[in-house]
């Protein structure tokens, strides 16, 4: 025996094998020998299973060389190089891979940015009818799941690491038993389910287990939308609303613009409706809630409303619709007559009129807004209705209430949960957690080890829907492929593998799986052509849900009468972290939420007033109380919080989730009964428990009377906002001579611009002052944006901006590089939200780049402020020079080491180190490689060709970028518009990046009120 | 050799002269100011005192280990910066040194050229205060950057990338300004030193002292080609000293003038801040002095009258500090710009409104005592209105720079800067390196220039052979 005999033996074999092979080797007398000859030192030792596992280990290594070849891991199947290169795929450039998002109930459509196999960053599908071309920040944040290093990587047993074939073992043989009686004590549990082949394969098990059940239980669903429907047609719809069509929207507690499966179409929809000299006119929002929310803060006319009073008001404005007088429902509207007006006002947009309820509020709202539509006759006009989306839908508290019962009586011998993390967020009274104890067979299989897991036998890893083959259905029952951009980094299997594995038929991959659902539907011979359309687009074409007509919706009869009185706690899914699932998601923790801006943590938000009562302040830790729960919350003072409401957000206070997600917030879940799933009356909060620092990106609320976000009503004639360009005469000529838009000399424009004042001539190598060249500029519609805060991790994940935790973000070092500024004002006695979003402004006359020592931060030709981090050494002398506040300082080493993380960044951007100044770029790295590409095909840059990352996601277009040099171009014209303006353009910075003031379509009869 | 009376800067003869009398107690010989003062370093047995002053300093100044230690291994984040405040105690602590210094500056150059004989016993210690001063101040500008170790990329070098300094920034001027004030302040301590460690060595009694002694005196042997050389070098450094005095507070003034920052943006800063700098140095001088005076029996020497004159600057230029504070407000009012009225409205009512009465008390009311004959005169209240000034003009600046900062154009931005224990640890770091630069200066240099004593000494008017060139001199110079 020798060493090239033992790595002849070794050869081939890996992993477990491997070890197996060398410990196989050990026991023989000729390899002791052997050992004994050329170590005879550790061969004393090797009797002793100690010393031989220790010799075993070190050798391991060099007698592994044998059996692999080389150091890197390549499979034992034939691979081939690059010879020649696959085609389209250029090193160093990125492709894009169409595929959907399952989240909210539905798939969202996305493209995914590949870097040579690394998917990097998710932007909007065009194509996709929920998407548009946009996302939402959850959406973008999905990527950085993928990379999590805190997700669950292997099979765990009891929580200890164990093998995929010795959970399948099990699995059989349980599923033997199970198979043998039909399937009576097994129970699949999953979330909400749109994808086709997962039902198709349950309900394929169910056939063949027909006594098995399938639960589904998601914390955000749709039970009272469909109980709604049920109340009003005797059967389940979907409502589909057609925003773009509607001139009066009316939002009964309904975040419509950021909750659910078609909140970005709706948001796009919406904000299109926003343009005051659009051609179909502005549309009016009223807004009727109980917390300020994205919806609420673009309403024309927004009330605060304890959501138990909601379904009154549904009432009272229904009533008023069809002519009977509301004005006696005292409390109800602000004033005395508003309901009326407001009822005029939808009567006159009849068909054009739109009604939207929260999943928040009861079946009997759902039910009187299908009967307000009927009675508007806007269905067929804005709102249609369509079989429901999810190809099961259940009632999903009672569905997973019948699980608890089943489990608790003993009849569930083997559960297995399909994601979800039910521990944490199934009701509290229906007793999941102590119930689940009494399974004799458990499984749970997700993204995470959560609290589910750890009560669970058999953890089983998800493979992230960037890794697997699915398909989901989108908010209008479009179907869209799920495809894999890269093998699974780790042990993870999806959900229709896991199911198949059920269905004894392990390893029958996704894809297959997928396939055979459609082939089932489109036929085989036309399946490859199908499927390839589908996969490239990303939608299926054809797959839209047909509207249908349930007939005449009945009004449902009263709910529980009189709302209770005293304080109410609304619950609400969280808008970064939703219902817990995105909290280990560093983007999404350090994300602010709009309205409070807070992040890392949720807190209970009060109004002003009710703070006073309760004497507490923002910070304060109150006991809440309700009829069998106790909970400690911090506080949050945000005005246009109803009057005695608490509002919290779901999500939080994670007991097993990873780093990043424990320890942050409060439980909510804790207070969420079945039958109180987000109203929550009677609650008592008791000041006195301690304080919670609370972290928020902004601190200040008010604008100081300064000249920032204008706000003008879309009737009147425009006139230069408040003091801003008359008083300081650098600005905003339209607006303070009011010139027509284009009167204005293009060519003063050209020679240096917006009629300077300066002694100084323009730099002779700026494109502007030449005319020649591109000269970038960006121009944000302050009208149309909602304040979601997409933009931010758009940003974040285009431009490798780092997180930097809690501590640093109370510290004011959030990395940022697009923020929206959210100021409250107070205006005929409501709380105006007013939004917007600052990048940097690029100023001609930069501040921060005549105080920078070395350089560092230096002008282009095409107008970018460009920062050389190379040569930064850290003054941070910019960032207090720049009035707009918008550089970033890297005051630690704030990247991330984690290598799976690092996986993530975008290659095109350089990753930023400790003790360098950094900022908005305009997305340079988009700009160049939007140039190489046209100065190939020898012309210009189009138009609209180069999309900064802001701009790309965001869901109502409110940010536009382009050539200030063509005077066709988008930003050119909109610069000419009479609402455009600068901020601090006073100081004479000259910037850039510009504004357009935004408009209120208020109902001219209830400012007569 | 070194009895022999120097011919700098005799003044009129003090005997004669009752004024003069009160710059040095009567009785002094030649003899008997050099050995008294000689006798501090060489002979005197170090007293208990000053081992228990140098090491609760030189403990402090260990805070350095640790403070400098974490930030450079960590960042600059162990600080309490933010965006906005981008700057605040390293260059609080900076400017606050560097203003220390400019006193020394003042009374060793232009007090030199305008013949202030008295001067004389504190102008050593001034100017040792000034370069330890300086010492600490430049730490702080190499320390608050991201990058420490890329400190010369802010120097005109030759460079293989290409690069240069940008000079439009004031950063670039104030490493100018700085490096500068630091050479000629260092060279004119040590030049106006040589003489007396001429002294020092002839009378040192142990061999290394002598030898240690012997080469900082580059081989001064007190010839008449000596003197006459020192005598020019020294006027010229004076002459060069000179405008530093106002220059280098000016420049560190444009680090915020030059900004756009409201409460930075203001002509008045480079003058406001050059009579700051005074008022802050005088009120150190005497911080120091007071105790020297006391401990080590200077009395002789540092007369009430030495005293009396450095309270009567420092009530000077604290007025000029107070009508620099009426003008900021004032023309911040007149300005009409809303940003500006938010920023006086911000340091009277804001956050940081406690630091801002702070500063007036200590700044503008506690100098008022110094109207007071008997409070100029008295070395308590006179130590009192000092630390008062002391603890003002770090105030001051950390109005200017953290109250602006804190709340400038976009209330989106606005944050409050809380110092963090590394902010405490480097400046406390600096307080204790400087207190031990000076306990050592104190117990190894003669704190008061022996030669430039003597000159007041009675005899100085006899047996001085140049007495008529001197007179001829000083009336070609009033001429």
């Amino acid at each position: 025996m020798d060493l090239q005999l033992v790595r002849d033996r070794l050869a081939g074999k890996r992993g477990r094998d491997y070890w197996q092979a060398l410990d196989q080797l050990a026991e023989e007398e000729p390899f002791r020998e052997w050992v004994r000859g050329e170590w005879p030192s550790v061969a004393e030792g090797f009797l002793d299973p100690v010393g031989r596992r220790g010799f075993l280990k070190t050798m391991g290594a060099s007698l592994a060389l044998a059996g692999l070849g080389a150091c890197t891991r390549q499979p034992r199947e034939a691979i081939l190089p690059y010879a020649r290169d696959p085609e389209d795929m250029i090193p160093g450039r990125p492709e894009y891979f169409a595929t959907s998002i399952p989240l909210m109930g539905a798939g969202l459509g996305v493209l995914v940015e590949s870097h040579m196999g690394r998917p990097t960053k998710i932007e909007g599908n065009p194509d996709h009818p929920s998407s548009l071309g946009a996302a939402d920040a959850i959406a973008q944040a999905a990527v950085l799941d993928l990379y999590d290093p805190d997700r669950s990587q292997v099979v765990l047993r009891a929580g200890r690491i164990d093998s995929m074939s010795n959970f399948l073992g099990d699995l059989r043989q349980q599923l033997d038993v199970q198979r043998s009686k039909g399937g009576i004590g097994l129970r699949v549990l999953t979330g909400t389910v749109t994808s086709p082949t997962l039902a198709r394969q349950l309900r394929e098990l169910r056939a063949e287990l027909p006594q098995m059940k399938w639960h589904q239980w998601e914390p955000v669903n749709r039970d009272a939308a469909r109980a709604g429907a049920l109340a009003a047609f005797g059967r389940d719809v979907a409502t589909r609303y057609d925003l773009s069509r509607a001139d009066v929207v009316v939002a009964l507690d309904a975040d419509f613009l950021a909750v659910g499966p078609a909140r970005v179409r709706h948001a796009r929809d919406f904000a299109a409706r926003r343009d005051r000299d659009g051609e179909a006119g502005m549309n009016r929002l009223y807004a009727v809630e109980p917390r300020p929310t994205v919806t609420g803060a673009q309403a024309d006319h927004r009330v605060p409303l304890r959501a138990s009073r909601v379904p009154a008001f549904a009432r009272a404005l229904l009533a008023a619709v069809r002519g009977a007088d509301a004005g006696d429902l005292a409390g109800l509207g602000p004033k005395p007559g508003w309901i009326a007006a407001l009822a005029r006002d939808l009567r006159r947009a009849g068909p054009r009129a739109a009604v939207l309820a929260g999943e928040g509020q009861p079946p009997e709202v759902h039910a009187l807004v299908h009967v307000l539509h009927a009675e508007l006759g806007s269905v067929g006009t804005t709102v249609e209705l369509t079989d429901p989306v999810e190809p099961e839908p259940v009632d999903q508290a009672a569905s997973v209430r019948e699980l608890c019962d089943d489990m608790r009586a003993g009849a569930v011998e083997v559960l297995v949960m399909l994601g979800g993390n039910p521990v944490y967020d199934a009701p509290y009274d229906v007793g999941f957690e102590a119930a689940l104890d009494r399974v004799p067979f458990r499984v749970h299989w997700g993204l995470q080890e959560d609290e589910t897991s750890q009560r669970c036998h058999w953890h089983v890893p998800a493979a992230h829907f960037l890794e697997a083959w699915s398909d989901a259905r989108a908010h209008d029952g479009t179907v869209g492929i799920v495809q894999p951009l890269i093998a699974p980094l780790y042990a993870g299997i999806s959900d229709h593998e896991m199911v198949a594995a059920l269905a004894g038929r392990p390893g029958v991959t996704g894809y297959e799986l997928v396939r055979e659902t459609w082939a089932a539907e489109v036929g085989d011979a036309e399946l490859e052509l199908w499927w390839q359309r589908a996969l490239h687009d990303g939608v299926a074409a054809g797959t839209r849900l047909d509207p249908v007509d349930p007939g005449a919706p009945r009004e449902p009869g009263a709910g529980q009468g009189v709302a209770p009185e005293g304080l109410e706690l609304v619950l609400y899914p969280d808008p970064t972290v939703w219902d817990g699932r995105f909290a280990n998601n560093g983007w999404l923790q350090e994300c602010p939420k709009p309205i409070t801006l807070q992040t890392w943590d949720n807190a209970a938000l009060v109004a002003p007033a009710t703070a006073e009562r309760l004497g507490v302040e923002t910070g304060d830790v109150v006991r809440l109380r309700t009829t069998e729960r106790l909970l400690d919350v911090p506080v949050m003072v945000v005005p246009g919080v109803a009057g005695d409401v608490l509002a919290l957000s779901l999500g939080y206070g994670r007991r097993h989730a990873g780093r990043l997600a424990e320890g942050a917030g409060v439980d909510a879940f804790q207070l969420r009964a079945a039958d109180a799933a987000w109203v929550v009356p009677g609650v008592e909060a008791r000041a006195g428990h301690g304080r919670r620092k609370l972290v928020t990106t902004q601190d200040h609320h008010s604008m100081e009377g300064r000249d920032l976000v204008r706000v003008q009503p879309a009737a009147a004639p425009l006139v230069a906002a408040r003091h801003g360009a008359d008083e300081h005469g650098s600005g905003d000529a339209h607006a303070a001579e009011g010139h027509a838009p284009g009167e204005h000399g293009a060519a003063a424009e050209a020679a240096g611009g917006h009629g300077d004042t300066s002694i100084y001539p323009p730099h002779p190598l700026d494109n502007r002052a030449t005319g020649e060249g591109y000269a970038w500029g960006m121009v944000i519609d302050l009208n149309a944006c909602l304040g979601c805060n997409a933009c931010q991790v758009a940003c974040q994940s285009e431009n490798n901006v780092p997180v930097v935790g809690r501590e640093e973000v109370a510290l004011g070092r959030e990395m940022h590089w697009i923020r929206v500024d959210r100021y409250f004002e107070e205006q005929e006695g409501e709380t105006r939200v007013l939004n917007q979003p600052v990048p940097c402004m690029h100023c001609e006359n930069a501040p921060c780049e005549v105080v920078c020592p070395v350089g560092a931060t230096v002008h282009g030709p095409e107008g970018l402020n460009e920062m050389v981090y190379n040569r930064c050494v850290g003054t941070r002398y910019c960032s207090n020079n720049c009035p707009y506040k918008v550089r970033r300082f890297n005051f630690y080493r704030y990247v991330d080491d984690e290598p799976s993380v690092a996986l993530q960044r975008n290659p095109d951007v350089t990753v930023r180190t400790r003790g360098v100044m950094e900022k908005c770029t305009y997305c340079v790295q988009r700009i160049n490689q939007g140039r190489i590409g046209a100065k190939r095909e020898d012309r210009e840059l189009r138009d609209g060709e180069v999309q900064t990352a802001c701009q790309a996601t965001c869901p109502a277009s409110a940010i536009h970028f382009g050539d200030l040099n063509d005077p066709g171009s988008r930003v050119s014209r909109l610069r000419e518009r009479p609402e455009h303006y600068a901020i601090l353009e006073e100081l004479n910075t000259k910037p850039r990046t510009t504004y357009l003031a935004r408009f209120t379509n208020r109902n001219p009869e209830i400012e007569a009120l | 050799m070194t009895d022999r009376a120097p011919t700098v800067d005799p003044g009129p003869a003090p005997g004669a002269s009752p004024a003069g009398e009160e710059f040095i107690a009567p009785g002094h010989s030649l003899e008997s100011v050099t050995d008294k003062i000689s006798h501090l370093v060489l002979t005197r047995r170090t007293p208990r005192g000053w081992w228990i002053g140098f090491a609760i300093s030189f403990l402090l100044a260990m805070l350095l280990v640790p403070s400098v230690g974490v930030l450079l291994a960590k960042g600059t984040g162990v600080w309490g910066l933010n965006v906005p405040v981008g700057w605040a105690f390293a260059i609080i602590n900076f400017v606050w040194w560097i203003g220390i210094g400019h006193a020394g500056t003042l009374i060793s150059a232009i007090l030199l050229l305008l013949r202030q004989e008295w001067r004389t016993s504190i102008n050593r210690f001034a100017e040792a205060m000034t370069l330890f001063a300086v010492t600490c101040a430049g730490l702080y500008p190499l320390l608050h950057m991201g990058r420490p170790w890329l400190f010369y990329w802010l120097l005109p070098y030759p460079n293989t990338m290409g690069t240069w300094p940008q000079f439009r920034s004031p950063l670039v001027w104030d490493v100018f300004a700085v490096t500068t004030y630091a050479t000629v302040s260092a060279l004119f301590w040590y030049v106006g030193l040589i003489p007396d460690f001429a002294t020092l060595r002839d009378r040192a009694k142990s061999l290394p002292f002598k030898r240690v002694y012997g080469i900082l005196a580059l081989g001064w042997r007190g010839a008449a080609r000596h003197w006459d050389r020192y005598e020019t070098a020294y006027l010229l450094l004076a002459g060069l000293a000179t405008p530093l005095v106002v220059s280098v507070h000016t420049v560190v003034s444009f680090d915020f003038a030059a900004g756009i920052v409201p409460g930075w943006h203001a002509t008045i800063f480079p003058p406001y801040f050059v009579a700051g700098a005074i008022f802050a140095g005088f009120a150190m001088v005497l911080t120091l002095a007071i105790p020297l005076r006391q401990f080590y029996d200077l009395g002789d020497f540092i007369t009430r009258r030495h005293l009396e004159n450095m309270g009567k600057v420092l009530l000077a230029t604290g007025l000029i500090v107070a009508y620099g504070y009426a003008m900021e407000f004032f023309f911040g009012w007149y300005s009409g710009s809303e940003y500006e009225h938010s920023m006086l409205s911000n340091r009277l009512s804001g956050p940081y409104r406690n630091y801002f009465f702070a500063l007036m008390v200590c700044n503008v009311l506690a100098p008022q005592l110094l109207w007071i004959k008997r409070c100029r005169t008295h070395m308590g209240w006179l130590f009192l209105v000092a630390m008062f000034v002391n603890v003002g003009m770090w105030l001051e600046r950390f109005v200017i720079v953290v109250v602006s900062l804190s709340r400038d154009f976009l209330p989106s931005s606005w944050d409050l800067y809380e110092p963090t224990k590394w902010d405490w640890g480097l400046y406390v770091g600096t307080i204790g390196l400087f207190l031990t630069l000076i306990f050592l200066f104190i117990r190894f240099l003669p704190v008061i220039s022996i030669f430039e004593m003597r000159t007041l000494a009675p005899q100085s008017s006899e047996g001085n052979g140049d007495e008529a060139d001197e007179a001829a001199d000083r009336e070609g110079g009033a001429s």
